[in-house]
């Protein structure tokens, strides 16, 4: 643990809140189901006009729930079929072919859930135009989806005997158009500035110093790769002094995968590539862009329901935790690997090298930017990465896989982070209003039977995806066809995996291949079921909220602001994403730590 | 009748309650409690494993599955101690109600009057509507009200208290219970139920638990016990293909065993909570009962903890029940002694206790003596609804008492003036709080006496302590608004009622709970009905008439109004025990996990011994220690089930962080040096 690590912590921290105030403030506004008059509202309402929606309208929670998901379904139909015709389609200098029908459908939900697993390399696949039209597209949609969904929950708590929680359509342009847009322009603006690449061409030619020998792999007449009966890329050795640089519009896109908490790179070593994130101020802003709505909305949440403290409240749990999280990860790869230790090579830290365990790490970045970035890719379900969590120390790679398994609420994805928190908040105000001999009420709303069916469908949900789906991954023989490491960490792959995309983070533990068909649906599966079975009980809870009276606070009201109420939720959290996972991490990253420590 | 006050391992419940719990083995009866059937269900599967491992195709030694599967038989076995002893407990309180239910024969009259014919027919064939009477000596028969007739009734059988209540025909006195006894005097009785609908028969019903529905605060605890325990389900049923993977990468040792993953998920899955969540609630029903009150529904028990205002009546309950003379204050040009004669004088026949103690303040003052209306000569005018006042007439004198307004209006009709100083006495004594009386003699106003309403002792810490408890106090009276204010300030109430009519009763608490409040009330008369039945949760005085009795959600067999507060404090922890439990239970599981999952995969992960933080014997005994600490924490916590955790008026923040600690963070540490200990005590005992 260094003194740097320390403080970039801190200042990330400082600068987090310092940006996400004002933007609550907007985003509240914004939320507001008022109409927005004027010129600013201009587009808004040409929007309405041109697709026959009644902005007025306001919705009950089945209704928003069936428009959200024809909206998403519709979504993924549109990015499986331009990936199914891009090699037809324009802006393809590459002339790349159509990609496959379960790498597209994996893909298409991928994107539109908002996870962003990518089992595609976007350098050699993707056109333009798909890169453009399908997942840009879905970045803004998806993270507007989310929002809209966080919007939904706050009126539920906000309003006192409602029938509705608001308009699908409003919610979804309004956070795209006034929230979405306009920041992403902001960093895309930023990112061209550090170097990040934005422009058409096709690939460049380099001609490097030296000559690289390396295993091609042998395309088939089609241009795609030919596969083992494993389903392992055949390859040759080649030999080559030239380079290929790939080119494409980045800045615009990597903007909207940071601050939409999408994490779909267009390159395939994603925010590590010189041409997504080129230096350490870009990688900076990378960082508070992933946190930053996810931050804000937890403020808005305060203005909604009328008190600011229930916010801050929120984000303060949701701090907390990250904050000992970046410290362990910071710590666990500033300690190295005691088998390049036992070799005699020197892994300290000092004034000439940044010491740890560097494997797998931009010389750039180093061991603070990489374990940062690695833990808040993960607190929030970004999973951009610029580092390989699969080379991480088991402990650090741990902190990752386990902020994925809390369920993405430490700032969690947009929107999703917010309403996957209330959800636990929910869980802690109702055995802690037992606690106190009442019937449990979280700003002013009693919990009861139906919120509580609610909230035990979405526990549920999530521990079943990758609990259930790294057994099938384990035991199926096309499941452990995909695993390259011997031993645990094999399992870990899998058990990220699925943890990765039943909580729509998107990263992955490189080093499973998972572009097959068997991984392809096994994920597309968890990531939908993993998205909307989790959705649809929020808006019911929202829904029912809604209706629900609103209890003034008296004496004998549970606080739900102040640190009393802070560590009840974090130990929340905490003790439910433990348990449920303690056995499965004990035969994965732990034990890999005890196996590494007890050799060396 | 509950005086019979049980020690909770009292020997005559025990025996019982140990052949219940084997009783309640059945399936069907297993199935209500999902956490607990799935205990059930890993007992039959390692009794199972056990006898497969017998014949020497176990997956481990037979001695090990054994102990497992006797120890998860314990588990439910306990389990179903705690239930069986709470109900029981319920049973004997029902059982000393019962007793009241002799075979009494009824007087049946064949006309509804006194003196009416009548013939002997068993207590069971008085159907509603029928008549009887009741004499000196005679059990009341039935439930019913009476129609004719002044009696002293003792209904100590219900209500404990020994003095016996007059009970009389029209008013709020009418109502009787069956079971009661007539001990002066006599009385015609209308029947208002039918045999087995009778007060005593819901009592009983009620006490047993055999109408016992789960409340809508349990129902919603059952769904996340049941979400916790499917998760855990996935944890631990995953865990097999996990190890069996594990074992094959890692070419080390054997698989996790089945009777391992059923011991790791019993001891995960919240079983303390689960097993003792409805002995909480028959206790608390029970505990309802030990204060003489008698809850209509458990539902109504748990609104009790969540009640935000409650409605108080002046008289009774916050203060003493009359009021009495305390000052006299004379016009000008009269002397007090003046006014104190003609006070006295006017009070002479007035039997109420406010005019006996007008007499007896005259006396105390200027030690006049009562003199005999007879030898006076005088006339004794009584009180009536149409003047207000009440006095006498001695000659030509016309000695009145009442009300200023009633005072006023008199004088004025017959042309004289009301003086402004004797206005503003009775203004000013209003502001104090106390009721002023004037008093006039022939046109002349002599003075004011006040009347002082005494406040009870305690009262006032009474209600500090409701507020700390987020509880609104609300003072209803029918004094005018400068009465009650004064009343409210002295005896520290938050808000009071004034002139409060039925319908102001029943307006003020729809205002209350269309700002989304609970409000408790008690109550007595049959104007009280409309406002007991708006009530959340709403108290009727057993002394009280039918109609309130029907229309409220409880019975306070002591006919005292204060018990509300008991009330609601018996409602909290209800819900308290069973909060800290469930969050006791949680907790439990951090230390079991360092136990279990080093020991499960101790084979093929040696390492993982490192976590094994207890240092326990072998992964054997680490597993059974863990089982056993399980199985026993349901015994060691069925007093802290029966009685309650013990409520505190403090303030939420105060009580959760109190309970936090005792619970979540004892709950957290108890296991780990439980476990150790059964696990020394196992090795010590050379068991594993």
């Amino acid at each position: 643990m260094t003194a740097q690590a320390l403080l970039t912590i801190g200042f990330f921290v400082v600068v987090l809140i310092a940006a996400a105030y004002p933007l609550a403030i907007f985003v509240a506004r914004i939320a507001d189901v008022s109409p927005i008059r004027g010129v600013a509202g201009t587009v808004e309402r040409f929007l309405y006009r041109l697709s026959g929606v009644d902005p007025a309208q306001d919705m009950s929670w089945p209704r928003y729930a069936v428009a959200l998901l024809l909206f998403n379904a519709l979504g993924a139909l549109v990015v499986f079929a331009v990936q199914r015709l891009q090699f037809w389609l324009p802006l393809n200098p590459q002339a790349f072919v159509n990609v496959s029908p379960d790498s597209s459908f994996d893909t298409a939900v991928s994107f539109v859930t908002n996870t962003n697993w990518q089992g595609y390399s976007g350098e050699s696949t993707m056109s333009y135009f798909t890169q453009m039209v399908a997942l840009a597209v879905q970045n803004f949609l998806s993270a507007a989806t989310g929002i809209a969904v966080a919007f939904a929950l706050m009126r539920g708590f906000a309003r006192r005997g409602a029938p509705g929680i608001g308009n699908f359509w409003v919610d979804v342009t309004r956070s795209t158009i006034y929230i979405l847009l306009p920041l992403s322009l902001m960093l895309a603006v930023i990112f061209m500035s550090q170097g990040v690449i934005q422009n058409f061409d096709a690939y460049k030619d380099a001609r490097t110093v030296e000559s690289l020998t390396y295993p091609d792999p042998k395309l088939d007449a089609a241009g795609a790769p030919l596969k083992d009966a494993q389903g392992n890329p055949i390859t040759e050795p080649a030999t080559t002094q030239t380079q290929v640089l790939a080119m494409g519009p980045v800045a615009s896109q990597e903007a909207i995968k940071m601050i939409g908490t999408n994490g779909g790179g267009f390159f395939n070593a994603n925010s590590a590539h010189p041409f997504e994130n080129p230096t350490p101020l870009s990688n900076f802003v990378q960082m508070i862009a992933m946190f930053l709505i996810p931050a804000s909305l937890c403020l808005v949440f305060g203005r909604m329901v009328g008190d600011s403290r229930q916010g801050w409240a929120v984000l303060g749990a949701m701090t907390l935790i990250f904050v000992v999280m970046a410290v362990v990860a910071n710590w666990a790869e500033q300690q190295g690997n005691p088998a390049i230790a036992a070799l005699g090579v020197d892994q300290t830290h000092s004034a000439t090298q940044a010491g740890g365990n560097m494997e797998g790490k931009e010389t750039r970045f180093g061991i603070v930017s990489s374990a940062l970035f690695a833990t808040i890719t993960t607190a929030a379900s970004c999973g951009a990465t610029n580092a390989t969590h699969d080379s991480f120390t088991p402990l650090g790679g741990l902190v990752p896989m386990w902020l994925i398994e809390l369920g993405e609420v430490v700032f969690g994805g947009v929107g999703s982070g917010l309403y996957g928190m209330l959800i636990f908040a929910i869980m802690a105000v109702f055995i802690a209003g037992l606690m106190i001999g009442r019937t449990p009420e979280y700003i002013g709303k009693k919990i009861e039977s139906f919120q509580m069916k609610m909230t035990a469908i979405v526990i549920l949900v999530t521990p079943f995806l990758v609990l259930v789906g790294s057994a099938i991954a384990v035991t199926s023989e096309q499941g452990r066809l995909g695993i390259a490491n011997p031993g645990p960490h094999g399992f870990s792959e899998i058990l990220y995996a699925l943890s990765s995309a039943a909580n729509n983070n998107g990263s992955a533990f490189a080093g499973l291949s998972a572009n097959t068909p068997f991984y392809n649906s096994l994920l597309a599966v968890v990531m939908w079921f993993g998205r909307f079975a989790f959705i649809v009980p929020v808006l019911a809870i929202a829904g029912s909220l809604a209706r629900k009276k609103r209890i003034e606070p008296t004496a004998g009201t549970l606080p739900t602001h102040g640190p009393l109420f802070v560590a009840l939720l974090v130990g929340t959290v905490v003790l439910v994403g433990a348990l449920t996972y303690v056995p499965a991490l004990a035969l994965g990253p732990v034990i890999e730590h005890l196996q590494l420590h007890a050799i060396h | 009748m509950v005086r019979t006050s049980l020690s909770l391992f009292d020997s005559k419940l025990v025996g019982p309650a140990i052949a219940d719990s084997f009783r309640k083995l059945a399936p069907q009866t297993q199935l209500r409690n999902p956490v607990m059937f799935v205990v059930y269900a890993g007992s039959i599967l390692t009794t199972i494993l056990f006898f497969q491992a017998l014949r020497g195709m176990g997956e481990a030694s037979a001695g090990f599955i054994f102990a497992i599967a006797a120890w998860l038989w314990f588990t439910v076995l306990f389990a179903n101690f705690a239930e069986a002893l709470a109900e029981g407990r319920s049973r004997a309180q029902a059982a000393s109600l019962r007793g009241l239910k002799q075979t009494t024969s009824a007087k049946k009259l064949e006309l509804p009057k006194f003196g009416s014919n009548w013939v002997p027919v068993p207590a069971t064939d008085l159907r509603k509507g029928d008549y009887f009477l009741a004499e000196i000596g005679n059990v009341i028969p039935a439930d019913g009200e009476v129609v004719e007739g002044v009696a002293s009734v003792d209904e100590s059988a219900i209500t404990g208290e020994s003095a016996p209540v007059v009970r009389e025909s029209g008013g709020d006195f009418s109502a009787v219970t069956g079971g009661t006894r007539v001990l002066s005097d006599w009385l015609v009785v209308r029947v208002t139920v039918n045999p087995g609908e009778a007060f005593i028969d819901r009592m009983i019903a009620m006490v047993e638990g055999a109408k016992r529905q789960k409340t809508p605060n349990e129902i919603a605890l059952t769904i996340l016990l049941i979400a916790l325990t499917l998760v855990f389900l996935l944890a631990t049923a995953t865990l097999l293909p996990f190890s069996l993977f594990s074992v094959d990468v890692a070419k080390l040792g054997a698989p996790v065993t089945i009777t391992v993953l059923i011991a790791l998920l019993v001891c995960l899955i919240p079983t303390t909570i689960g097993g003792l969540l409805s002995a909480i609630g028959v206790a608390g029903m029970s505990r309802m009962m030990a204060s003489n009150v008698i809850a209509t529904s458990g539902r109504a028990v748990e609104a009790a903890g969540d009640v935000d205002v409650l409605l108080l009546d002046k008289t009774g309950t916050i203060t003493l029940g009359n009021r009495q003379a305390a000052a006299f204050i004379p016009a000008d040009g009269v002397t007090e002694q003046q006014l104190a004669d003609a006070a006295q004088l006017s009070s002479l026949a007035d039997e109420t206790p406010e005019g006996r103690s007008i007499v007896v303040l005259a006396k105390q003052r200027f030690n006049l003596r009562e003199r005999n209306l007879g030898q006076l000569e005088a006339t004794f005018v009584a009180f009536s609804a149409q003047t207000r006042m009440s006095g006498v007439d001695i000659g030509g004198r016309e000695v009145r008492k009442g009300a200023a307004q009633a005072v006023r209006s008199y004088i004025e009709s017959r042309g004289f003036a009301f003086p402004a100083k004797v206005a503003q006495s009775v203004d000013e004594v209003a502001r104090n709080g106390s009721t002023p009386l004037v008093v006039s003699d022939a046109g002349r106003v002599l003075g004011v006496v006040e009347l002082k309403d005494i406040v009870k002792g305690g009262i006032k810490e009474r209600f500090g302590e409701l507020r700390r408890m987020g509880i609104r106090t609300v003072m209803i009276t029918g004094d005018n608004r400068l009465t009650a204010a004064a009343i409210a300030a002295e005896a520290g109430v938050d808000d009071f009622l004034a002139e409060a009519t039925p319908e102001a009763k029943l307006k003020l608490i729809r205002q209350y709970q269309a700002e989304g409040r609970l409000v408790a009330m008690t109550g007595d008369g049959t104007n009280d009905a409309p406002a007991l039945a708006q009530a959340d949760v709403a108290v009727a005085m057993n002394s009280g008439t039918q109609a309130a009795k029907e229309a409220g959600n409880m019975v306070d067999l002591d006919s005292n109004p204060t018990k509300l507060i008991e009330i609601v404090e018996v409602g909290k922890q209800l819900l308290i025990t069973r909060g800290s439990l469930t969050t006791f239970s949680i907790a439990n599981d951090v230390a079991k996990y360092f136990a279990i999952v080093p020991a499960a995969f101790a084979t093929t992960y040696p390492q993982l011994a490192a976590l094994d933080v207890m240092r326990l014997t072998s992964p054997n005994s680490a597993i059974l220690s863990a089982v056993i600490f399980n199985a026993l924490i349901i015994v060691a916590l069925i007093p802290l089930a029966l009685k309650g955790v013990k409520y505190r008026a403090l303030g939420a923040a105060a009580l959760l962080r109190r309970n936090l600690l005792i619970y979540g963070v004892g709950g957290i540490a108890v296991p780990f040096a439980g476990i150790k200990l059964i696990d020394m005590m196992l090795t010590v005992l050379r068991l594993v």
